[in-house]
């Protein structure tokens, strides 16, 4: 078992901190005194039912306006897995939070009230997590207690939102679709009695046994160097060993490898996890390994198997995700960051903006604002080892950074 | 629950932070209270940069007011790491007229902190501190970034957060600036726990169940002790007590446990059905207390 990280999204008022609340409440998580100051709250407020958004809108801000502005992170955990839930909010203005929440996310909720059906915002919700490649997604169709539990209406959800499912890029996206009230508890964590039509499961039941499978793009090995690790003390006196994260695929003691981009070849020749030496180096463990061969690599070089080289361009094209109130031109130069390597790069073209809500593309656009998606060609001032994004989630993206502002300012999922 | 595999994927995440910390920055530094939180993040940064040293010193801002066995314990851990520790006193703020004790019957030095930290921060020119702050503890911290910039002043701003994509960190800063680093953002408190338990770490006494005069005050268990504002009327008891999160005496209560080894404790958190932060006096001030320190620059 590991940790499931889990995006939400939905419109204001969709109740998706009601919903968080619940899960939090019916499974047992939210500790007596958090409940306590919930209820409180709640009465004070005088509501005649408890308010579980309460239990995640956490900033003053967010309190007095009831709303969530921010991606906030929530907890809990069953006999069966651990849960990290990125609480992102719905407004159209914060189209950045949702990127950012779905960037670290294997699955995602996204919320309809049943009382309003699929709209404008749920086609954004929904081409955002199909961009990002979230592999899993539980479409929740929200305040059915308000519908009178009526499965013509989820029915006619569920259709409008298949209408949307042809039109996105990443085919093999699963989807599911549970009806429920967060309000009232039905079908979030406990199976409920108003709605018998509905044979499927609840939503935390499905979370439950989701399998993880390759969530995290199995496949070709990646290992982006961090830091080179020389203790210079008299028992390691000629230690020399690139401390990192292994990407994708798993590394193995003898591999032959080549380091980018010198492309110099040597072999794995030992792999540690602190004092302890290891046959192999699993997905996502951060090791540190040693070559046969004193070759020069240093922080932002990467290694790679010999025969599974990536690309190695000086440009390239992708989709990005603008974040920041400046307005990315072409001709503007910004710090990319890819993985752990920081290149020079110039906007070459901007190509369209794609609207994020499936009604098409803009072409002829000069510039792009806070919040726009476009695809974007960049050159660089050095070769960067990518791989597309569709093939592999992290050696395929990249963020921006404003050389003035120092600000992460966008985030690339390159072609 | 806290099985193997997801302890490991949480040490991964946590031993790349570190070493982006130390690739990232010129002058780091890691925020050392003696408690479960920096003694976790002291073993992530041995497994980090083995076989050489931790490369950063630790630094404890002392309120004075600490558990004794916290800073003997400390002292043992320093000397054998071979550590650098640095050590900086509320009593000298309070001495130089930069912040004034509080007086009366909440009174505490936690919220002095701030001001000893900044200055240290400025006197040592630190571009990263590293702390022990997760985002379970509480609704202010759930919204942290792991990288988190603060000001010339040391002020976060938290409606103007960097947003943090893949497990890219950007810590591109100012001069002036610094950035607070949360290498154990994403455990929980029960995950800190199976940790110690896994790994055998060594932590403070205090944390385990022992006898303890004490008082009772708005159902809080509060240390019996000169640190302590203590009304006549409140009467000393003595009690089976451990502690579940460790700060000053005179914010930190106990609850009454019998959790003498780590695996009874474990057990105890796991059933556990009130908040670690609920032994938190600085807490309950107000619904926003946390938040209001954060900005002003607490940890």
């Amino acid at each position: 078992m590991e940790v499931l990280k889990l995006a939400t999204a939905g419109s204001v008022d969709d109740g998706k901190s009601t919903l968080i609340g619940r899960i939090l409440y019916d499974t047992k998580s939210l500790t007596t005194d958090k409940l306590e100051a919930i209820e409180k709250t709640s009465k004070q407020k005088g509501y005649d039912y408890l308010d579980f958004s309460l239990a995640t809108d956490g900033l003053v801000a967010e309190r007095e306006q009831g709303i969530t502005i921010d991606v906030a992170h929530i907890y809990f955990s069953t006999a069966k897995k651990s849960y990290i839930i990125a609480d992102t909010p719905g407004h159209v203005e914060y189209t950045r939070n949702m990127v950012t929440g779905a960037s670290t996310s294997q699955a995602a909720i996204i919320l309809i009230d049943a009382r309003k059906g699929v709209i404008e915002q749920t086609n954004r919700h929904f081409f955002i997590n199909n961009l990002l490649r979230i592999k899993e997604v539980v479409v929740a169709i929200n305040k059915m207690d308000l519908v009178d539990y009526s499965e013509e209406t989820y029915n006619n959800i569920k259709a409008d939102f298949e209408e949307l499912m042809s039109k996105r890029d990443y085919q093999d996206q699963n989807i599911t679709f549970i009806p429920v009230s967060a309000l009232k508890g039905d079908n979030v964590v406990n199976k409920s009695e108003n709605m018998s039509w509905y044979s499927g499961t609840t939503l935390l039941n499905h979370l439950e046994n989701l399998d993880k499978g390759d969530i995290f793009n199995a496949g070709t090995p990646r290992f982006p160097v961090q830091y080179v690790v020389r203790p210079k003390t008299e028992e390691f006196h000629d230690f020399r060993g690139f401390a990192g994260k292994v990407y994708g695929g798993e590394l193995n003691v003898g591999d032959e490898v080549i380091a980018l981009p010198s492309q110099t070849k040597s072999k794995i020749k030992e792999i540690y996890f602190y004092d302890k030496k290891y046959q192999t180096a699993a997905r996502r463990s951060s090791v540190t390994i040693t070559l046969e061969d004193e070759i020069n690599v240093s922080r932002g070089d990467m290694l790679v198997k010999a025969n599974d080289l990536p690309k190695i361009e000086k440009q390239f094209t992708a989709t990005i995700s603008w974040m920041d109130a400046q307005n990315l031109s072409a001709g503007n130069k910004y710090v990319l960051q890819h993985g752990v390597n920081k290149v020079l790069a110039k906007v070459d073209k901007i190509h369209h903006k794609i609207n994020p809500d499936y009604s098409g593309i803009e072409e002829g656009v000069s510039s792009l604002g806070m919040n726009d998606i476009a695809q974007v060609t960049f050159k660089l001032n050095k070769p960067v080892f990518y791989d597309a994004f569709k093939e592999h989630r992290t050696n395929g993206s990249f963020i921006l950074i404003d050389s003035q502002s120092n600000n992460t300012v966008g985030a690339g999922f390159i072609n | 629950m806290s099985s193997t595999a997801h302890i490991n994927a949480l040490e991964n995440e946590s031993i790349y932070i570190f070493r982006e910390v130390a690739a990232q920055f010129e002058k780091p530094v890691l925020l050392f209270s003696g408690g479960k939180d920096s003694i976790t993040l002291v073993r992530l940064a041995q497994k980090a940069f083995w076989p050489a040293k931790i490369p950063f010193p630790l630094m404890h801002i002392d309120t004075g007011h600490n558990f004794p066995e916290t800073i003997e314990f400390r002292d043992k851990l320093v000397e054998e790491l071979g550590l650098e520790l640095i050590v900086r006193n509320v009593q000298d703020s309070i001495d130089q007229g930069k912040v004034k004790e509080e007086t009366g019957r909440y009174s505490s030095r936690n919220h002095l902190q701030t001001t000893t930290l900044l200055d240290a921060i400025e006197e040592f020119k630190f571009d990263a501190c590293i702390g022990g702050a997760r985002r379970d503890e509480e609704k202010a911290r759930a919204k942290e970034r792991i990288f988190s910039v603060r000001d010339d002043f040391g002020q976060w701003d938290e409606k103007n957060q960097r947003p943090e994509l893949f497990d890219m960190l950007n810590g591109e800063i100012e001069l002036g600036q610094n950035v607070r680093v949360f290498p154990i953002s994403n455990w929980t408190e029960l995950d800190v726990w199976s940790y110690i338990e896994k790994e055998q770490i060594e932590i403070p006494s205090i944390y385990f169940a022992h006898k303890r005069k004490v008082f009772l005050r708005d159902g809080l268990i509060w240390s019996h002790s000169e640190y302590v504002y203590q009304e006549e009327d409140e009467e000393v008891i003595e009690r089976m007590v451990r502690f579940r999160t460790v700060g000053d005496m005179s914010c930190t209560a106990a609850v009454f446990s019998e959790a003498s080894d780590i695996s009874s404790v474990v057990q105890e958190i796991r059933d556990s059905t009130i908040s670690e932060r609920g032994a938190r006096i600085d807490d309950k001030r107000s619904e926003a207390a946390m938040e209001k320190r954060k900005q002003q620059g607490y940890f």
